[in-house]
C-alpha cells in the first residue's frame, strides 16, 4: 500500500464503484442490471478522471481579462476527457437498453440465461 | 510534405464522410459508395505501403495545427501501412463475396446502414491502426464496439443474433471499461495522452522505480481488456455464437478484421508506449503464451464437436487467435513476426471459409447442418474448391498461406529455449492434427455423394462479384503462401521502426 | 395517468414486486396482444419461480461474484494509493501539457473557455470520434426499433405492433411545460453559441434543446412535431451537419499537417463571432445532439417518427 490511499478518497471511491459496477456487468443475469453496472462502470471511472485534474485554490479554465497564468486555472484535459466518456457512455446505453428491448418483447423475460436457452430452442 | 502521406488521413475522412452519405441513400446506391470507396482507399494505401516500403522510416501526421504533446496525430510506418492496405483489401473481397446474403439477411430499408456501419468500422479500424494518442484509441474502440455489434444484430430476423449480440456488446464494454482505466492511470502519472511524450515519461518511470506497481497494474488492464475484446480464449465464450449468427459478410468481416484491429493496438501499446522490455520483465508475455497455446488447443477441440458449419469455423477462429498471441507471448521479434504474418494469413482466409459457408447454404436450403451440406461442395463446385483451399491453409499445408505462420512460429520458438519451446511446440503439433480432424472430414463430407435426392435441382448462385471475391481470395492465400517474403520482409521492418 | 410499459417494469423491480406484470395489465406503446396469441408452451417461467438451479450452483455463482468484485477492487484501491496526491499541483506529474493549453490557447484557438478550445481544436480528432459514436449508436437504435409499415399495413417488426400513442391530459405537466419548454429551448441555444465563452458546447446544449423538445412531447403529443419533424428531416438534419463537420475538419487538419495557414480568422477573444471554426463546429454537434436525443426519445417510446402526412 501506498501512502496517498486516504489523500486519494475521491480515486478510491470511484474505483470501488468501478469494482461494484464491473461485477454487475460481468456476473449480474438480469440485463436491466447489467446496463445499470455498466452506467456505474463508466460514471465511476468519470469520477476518477475529474478528480485527476483537480488542483485545490483554482478556478475552472474560463480565462477571464485577469490573467492568462496556469497558475490560477485547474486543468482542462480531464474535462474534455470526460465529455467525451459520457457521450460514448449515452450512446452505449441507448444500443444496450434498445437490444434489451427488442429481447424483451421476443421472449418475455430479463434473464439472460432464460434468453440463450429459448434462443436455442427457437433455432432447432 | 508528400502527396501520397496525406493518403491514410485522407482514407479516414472517405469512409467518414462515406458511411454519413450511405446513411441517406438508396440501398442500391450505398452499396455502390461503400464498394467504391473501399477499392479507393485500398488503392491510397497501397500507394502508401510502396512509399514508406520505400523510405523504411515512419511518418507522423498532425491532425490539426499543434505538434506531439499538444494535438493529436496519427503515425504511419510500414506494419501500419501494410494493415491499413490489408483491411479494407480483405473487406472489399468479404464485402462482394456476402452481397447477395446482405440483401437476403437485412431488412431491404434498413440495407443502406449497413454500409453505414461498415463504413464507420473501417473508420474506426483505421485509426486504431494508425492512432498515435491512446485517448483517441479509446473513442474509436468503442465505435468498433457498436459497429461491430450491429453487424451482428442487423440479422434481427433470429433470435440467436440478438442474443449473442447482447453477449458480445457486454463483454466488449467490459473490455473498453478497462482499456479506459488504464488509460487514465496512465495519464495521472504521465501527464500525457499521446504515446510519444506518455513512452518518454514511462521509461524514466520504469528507471527510477517510481510508480512500479500503478505501471504494473495498467499492463494487465491494457492485456485482459485487449483480450477480452479480441475473443482469447477464457474469454472466447461470447465469439462462436456471435460470429456464426450473423450473415456471411458480417461473419467474415467479425472473424478476419476486426479482432485483429484490437490485436494491432495491443501491438502498438506494447511497443510505443510501455516499451518492449518493460512487457517482457513484466510477466504478461508469458500469460499471454499461455492463454494464445490454450486457445490453439482448446479452440479446436471445441471445433471438433461441432455439427453446425459457422460454428466450426468460429471456433476455428478462436484457436487462430491463440496463434497470433502465443507468437506475441514469446516475446521474441520473430514471435511478433509469426504474430503480424498470422493476422494477415487469418484475414485472407477466414472471410473466405465464411463466405463459402454462405454458398454451401444457399444450395442447401438455408441449413448449416452437417447431415444438409452432405454434397455441397458437389452443388457447387467454386466454393467447394475454395473451401478446400482454405481448410487446406487453416491446416497448414505448404504452399497455401497458412504455412507461413507455422513455419514462422515454429522459427520463434526454436530461437527460444526453455519451457516456452516444450509447450509451444506441443501445442502447435496438438491444434495442427486437431485441425486436420476437424478441416478434412469437413471437406469429405462436403464433397461426399447423397443418399437421397433432396436437393438435387438446387442450383449454384450466378453471382459474378461472388465469383471475383472468391477466385482473388484463393490467389492471395497462394501469393501469401508461396512469396511470403516480401511480406515478412515489410513487416520486421515495420516492427524495428515501431518502438 | 398509465405509465409507459418499461417503466412500469422498472418501477415493479425498483419496488421490489414481481418484475412481470400479468399480460392483460400491460399499458403503454408497446402494449402487445401478441402476448395472449403466444404459444402457451413458449410462455417463459418467471425467474422467481424457478426452482431448476441447485442452490449449491448459485451460492458459488454469488461467491465468484464477491471474489470478483473484491480482487479488482483491492488491486486498484492499491494502485490508488500509489498515484500523485489529489488537489496536488503534480496531479497529472507533468503539467506542461495543460501550462500551454491555458496559456497559449487563446491566441491559438481563440476560445474564452479552454476546454471548447482543446476539443474542438488541439484534440478535435477525438472530438469527430464522438460525434459518430452518437450517429452510430443512433443508427443502431433506428435498426432495432425503428417500425416500418409495410405495404400491406403489417410492421416490419412484428412485436412493435403497438397501440396508438396514449394521449397525456396532465393539467399540472402541461402548465409547467408550457412556461418551461420554451425557456429550456433558448437556454439551450445559448449554450451551443455561447460554447467558446462560457461553459457549455454543442453538446450540453444540444442536450438542453432535445430535452426540451421532449418535454413538450411528454406534455403534448406528438402529433404537431411529427408533421415538422419527420424521420427524413432528421436524416437531413444529421446528414448535413455531420457532413460539414467533417468538411470543416479535414480542411483544417490538411492545413496543419502540410503547414499551410488554415486562412480562419480567429477573431477578438470574447467576441461572439471569434474562435475560428470552433462556433460552426458547436452548432453542428448541436443539431446532432439535439436532433439525437429526441430520436432516443421518439423510438424507444413508440418506435419511429412521424412519417410526414
Amino acid at each position: 500500500m501506498g501512502s496517498n490511499l486516504m489523500t486519494n478518497y475521491f480515486e478510491a471511491t470511484a474505483v470501488i464503484c468501478f469494482g461494484i459496477g464491473f461485477t454487475m456487468l460481468f456476473l449480474n443475469k438480469n440485463l436491466i442490471k447489467k446496463v445499470i453496472g455498466f452506467n456505474f462502470m463508466d460514471s465511476s471511472i468519470f469520477l476518477f478522471l475529474a478528480s485527476n485534474g483537480y488542483i485545490s485554490g483554482r478556478i475552472s479554465p474560463i480565462i477571464t481579462n485577469s490573467s492568462v497564468s496556469s497558475e490560477n486555472y485547474i486543468n482542462p484535459i480531464p474535462a474534455g476527457l470526460v465529455l467525451t466518456g459520457i457521450v460514448v457512455s449515452v450512446s452505449v446505453t441507448a444500443f444496450l437498453l434498445a437490444l434489451t428491448t427488442r429481447l424483451y418483447l421476443r421472449y418475455h423475460t430479463l434473464e439472460l440465461d432464460e434468453m440463450i436457452r429459448l434462443s436455442n430452442a427457437e433455432e432447432t | 510534405m508528400a502527396l501520397v502521406q496525406n493518403f491514410p488521413f485522407a482514407a479516414i475522412m472517405l469512409y467518414l464522410a462515406g458511411g454519413v452519405t450511405c446513411c441517406v441513400l438508396k440501398p442500391k446506391a450505398s452499396k455502390w459508395v461503400c464498394l467504391v470507396l473501399n477499392m479507393l482507399v485500398t488503392g491510397l494505401m497501397f500507394s502508401v505501403l510502396l512509399f514508406t516500403v520505400h523510405t523504411g522510416e515512419s511518418y507522423v501526421y498532425w491532425m490539426g495545427h499543434f505538434p506531439a504533446p499538444w494535438g493529436n496525430e496519427i503515425r504511419i510506418g510500414p506494419l501500419e501501412a501494410l494493415m491499413g492496405t490489408a483491411f479494407p483489401l480483405v473487406m472489399t473481397l468479404t464485402l462482394l463475396g456476402g452481397m447477395e446474403h446482405i440483401f437476403e439477411d437485412v431488412e431491404p430499408e434498413k440495407v443502406n446502414l449497413y454500409f453505414t456501419v461498415v463504413s464507420l468500422l473501417m473508420v474506426s479500424m483505421l485509426a486504431l491502426v494508425f492512432t498515435n494518442d491512446l485517448f483517441t484509441a479509446y473513442v474509436f474502440v468503442e465505435i468498433n464496439t457498436i459497429a461491430s455489434c450491429a453487424l451482428v444484430m442487423l440479422k434481427y430476423k433470429s433470435g440467436r443474433a440478438l442474443v449473442a449480440t447482447t453477449r458480445y456488446l457486454i463483454m466488449s464494454l467490459l473490455g473498453s471499461g478497462l482499456f479506459l482505466l488504464g488509460i487514465i492511470i496512465l495519464y495521472s502519472i504521465t501527464g500525457h495522452l499521446l504515446m510519444q511524450p506518455m513512452s518518454a515519461r514511462i521509461q524514466e518511470l520504469f528507471a527510477s522505480g517510481e510508480y512500479a506497481f500503478p505501471l504494473t497494474v495498467t499492463i494487465g488492464l491494457f492485456s485482459v481488456g485487449m483480450a477480452l475484446k479480441s475473443a482469447l480464449w477464457p474469454f472466447s465464450a461470447w465469439l462462436p455464437d456471435a460470429h456464426s449468427s450473423a450473415t456471411a459478410a458480417s461473419s467474415g468481416i467479425l472473424s478476419g478484421l476486426v479482432i485483429k484491429s484490437y490485436i494491432v493496438l495491443l501491438i502498438k501499446i506494447f511497443y510505443r508506449v510501455l516499451g518492449s522490455e518493460e512487457i517482457l520483465s513484466s510477466g504478461v508475455t508469458d500469460v499471454l503464451f499461455l492463454f494464445g497455446v490454450g486457445a490453439m488447443v482448446f479452440g479446436s477441440f471445441y471445433a471438433l464437436k461441432e455439427k453446425d458449419i459457422k460454428r466450426l469455423l468460429a471456433y476455428s477462429s478462436v484457436a487462430q487467435v491463440g496463434y497470433i498471441y502465443a507468437g506475441i507471448g514469446l516475446g521474441t521479434k520473430a514471435g511478433m513476426i509469426a504474430a503480424c504474418v498470422q493476422i494477415l494469413v487469418h484475414a485472407a482466409t477466414k472471410p473466405m471459409l465464411f463466405c463459402t459457408s454462405a454458398g454451401f447454404m444457399s444450395v442447401s436450403g438455408g441449413s448449416r447442418r452437417f447431415e444438409d451440406l452432405r454434397g455441397a461442395g458437389r452443388r457447387d463446385p467454386l466454393s467447394g474448391i475454395a473451401f478446400t483451399v482454405g481448410a487446406l491453409s487453416m491446416i497448414g499445408i505448404p504452399l497455401f498461406a497458412g504455412f507461413v505462420t507455422k513455419l514462422w512460429l515454429t522459427r520463434a520458438l526454436l530461437s527460444r529455449l526453455g519451457w516456452k519451446l516444450w509447450i509451444g511446440i506441443a501445442a502447435l503439433v496438438l491444434s495442427t492434427v486437431l485441425n486436420a480432424l476437424y478441416y478434412i472430414p469437413t471437406v469429405s463430407l462436403l464433397f461426399g455423394r447423397r443418399n437421397d435426392h433432396r436437393f438435387d435441382d438446387t442450383k449454384p448462385q450466378k453471382d459474378y462479384s461472388y465469383l471475383i471475391a472468391i477466385v482473388c481470395f484463393i490467389v492471395l492465400n497462394f501469393l501469401l503462401g508461396t512469396c511470403s517474403e516480401p511480406v515478412t520482409g515489410i513487416i520486421e521492418t515495420g516492427l524495428s521502426v515501431l518502438s | 395517468m398509465k405509465l409507459p410499459r418499461f417503466l412500469a417494469v422498472f418501477l415493479n423491480w425498483v419496488e421490489g414486486e414481481e418484475v412481470f406484470p400479468v399480460p392483460e395489465q400491460a399499458s403503454g406503446p408497446f402494449h402487445s396482444e401478441r402476448i395472449k396469441k403466444a404459444d402457451p408452451k413458449k410462455k417463459p417461467q418467471t425467474p422467481g419461480r424457478k426452482k431448476d438451479h441447485s442452490k449449491l450452483l448459485s451460492a458459488l455463482y454469488s461467491a465468484l461474484s464477491v471474489i470478483v468484485c473484491l480482487t479488482v477492487i483491492l488491486t486498484l484501491l492499491t494502485t490508488v494509493s500509489w498515484l500523485p496526491r489529489f488537489g496536488g499541483d503534480h496531479n497529472p506529474v507533468e503539467n506542461e501539457v495543460y501550462t500551454r493549453y491555458v496559456e497559449r490557447e487563446l491566441e491559438e484557438a481563440g476560445a474564452v473557455n479552454t476546454v471548447a478550445g482543446m476539443i474542438l481544436d488541439y484534440r478535435a480528432f477525438d472530438t469527430l470520434g464522438e460525434s459518430n459514436v452518437l450517429f452510430i449508436a443512433v443508427c443502431s437504435v433506428i435498426i432495432l426499433l425503428r417500425a416500418d409499415r409495410k405495404k400491406d399495413g403489417s410492421l416490419n417488426i412484428p412485436e412493435l405492433e403497438s397501440t396508438p400513442e396514449e394521449k397525456p391530459d396532465d393539467i399540472i405537466f402541461r402548465c409547467a411545460a408550457m412556461i418551461l419548454m420554451p425557456v429550456g429551448l433558448v437556454f439551450g441555444i445559448y449554450v451551443v453559441l455561447n460554447g467558446h465563452l462560457s461553459a457549455g458546447g454543442g453538446f450540453s446544449g444540444g442536450a438542453i434543446i432535445g430535452a426540451s423538445m421532449i418535454l413538450y412531447v411528454r406534455a403534448f403529443g406528438s402529433e404537431k412535431l411529427d408533421k415538422v419533424f419527420t424521420f427524413s428531416t432528421y436524416k437531413w438534419i444529421t446528414f448535413a451537419a455531420l457532413i460539414t463537420y467533417t468538411l470543416l475538419k479535414t480542411w483544417s487538419f490538411y492545413t496543419g499537417a502540410n503547414g499551410l495557414e488554415s486562412g480562419i480568422p480567429l477573431g477578438k477573444p470574447g467576441a461572439i463571432l471569434s474562435a475560428g471554426l470552433i462556433l460552426p463546429l458547436n452548432i453542428c454537434v448541436g443539431l446532432v445532439v439535439a436532433c439525437t436525443m429526441y430520436a432516443f426519445y421518439s423510438l424507444f417510446s413508440k418506435g419511429g417518427f412521424g412519417n410526414g402526412q
